[in-house]
């Protein structure tokens, strides 16, 4: 099948069907070693098991900004190509990258008050992430109030572009302000500051959340496209009916 | 496994790892089932999009 057929969204969900399986045991596979390495790995010198939080706190902030990166792109391809499965790519990705904020937001939490001493301050980093997960809601939203898809998916278009800008701010913001969050100590350009024995770990849940994005994102396109089916079926119901 | 002090913290926040993981994916996989039922029903019913209609006269 060539990548173009994919385009058309009954190939596509033919694809979701062979592909979905071998994803979900990617994916389950991927945890396990994942986890079994977080068990293995040392404690830090200075944080002590602490450190465990940030296996899951890391992946999550990474998935965070992805997502909102995927609705972009998703966001260039219904305004420029009106790729007709663009909008179905943006809209499932909307959940998924809140819920993964929200966890980044919930473990940056509880691993800043036993290591900051304060579960939340006002600095550039935290408040851009707060603010990804209000535009995440915000877009949410906006699909639920627009009844016609592609005008909804129009404006949500906009609004992801518009929003993009938030992604170098957060990516920047402990190197642009003093903050209370450390700086980068993984994605730097004279390589990463961790020591293997806690990097490895990382990178191994990292692609772990990132293979369950994707399995969750192909799972969520399926059911926006049978979605969008119902509701096609739904519209000729009433319009054949008697009266109507 | 020794979580040292702050054992509570990490604990929680692998709580809340899989709590909002599992509902995600319960979310999922609860509307792709609901969703197959709905189309089968309207199926039943004799509703089909025109593209199936042309589908079935090729």
């Amino acid at each position: 099948m060539a990548l173009i057929d994919l385009a058309n969204p009954s190939r596509f969900l033919s694809f979701v069907d062979r592909v979905l399986p071998w994803l979900t045991g990617a994916t389950a596979l991927a945890f396990a070693v994942g986890l079994n390495q977080v068990y293995l790995a040392p404690d830090d010198y200075q944080q002590g098991a602490t450190v465990k939080i940030m296996f899951i706190h890391v992946p999550s902030a990474w998935l965070a900004m992805f997502g909102w990166t995927v609705m972009s792109v998703a966001a260039l391809g219904t305004l420029v190509w009106r790729h007709p499965l663009a909008d179905v790519a943006a809209k499932a990705a909307a959940p998924i990258g809140a819920a993964f904020t929200l966890l980044c937001l919930i473990t940056g939490s509880l691993w800043g008050r036993p290591m900051w001493g304060t579960y939340w301050v006002w600095d550039a980093r935290l408040t851009s992430v707060f603010v990804l997960f209000l535009m995440y809601l915000g877009v949410i939203a906006l699909w639920r109030t627009i009844e016609d898809p592609s005008r909804a998916a129009r404006v949500a278009a906009i609004l992801t572009l518009v929003g993009a800008i938030n992604i170098p701010i957060i990516k920047y913001s402990v190197e642009f302000w003093n903050t209370l969050h450390q700086p980068a100590s993984v994605m730097r350009l004279d390589g990463p500051t961790i020591h293997a024995s806690i990097l490895i770990p990382l990178l191994v849940m990292a692609a772990a959340f990132t293979l369950l994005f994707v399995t969750l994102h192909f799972a969520a396109m399926r059911n926006e496209i049978l979605r969008r089916r119902v509701r096609t079926m739904q519209l000729m119901q009433a319009q054949a009916a008697p009266g109507s | 496994m020794n979580l040292g002090p702050h054992a509570a913290f990490i604990l929680l926040s692998y709580g809340a790892a899989i709590l909002i993981l599992a509902v995600l994916i319960a979310w999922i996989w609860l509307s792709h089932r609901a969703l197959k039922r709905t189309l089968a029903a309207l199926e039943e019913r004799g509703v089909t999009r025109r593209s199936d209609e042309r589908r079935k006269y090729r």
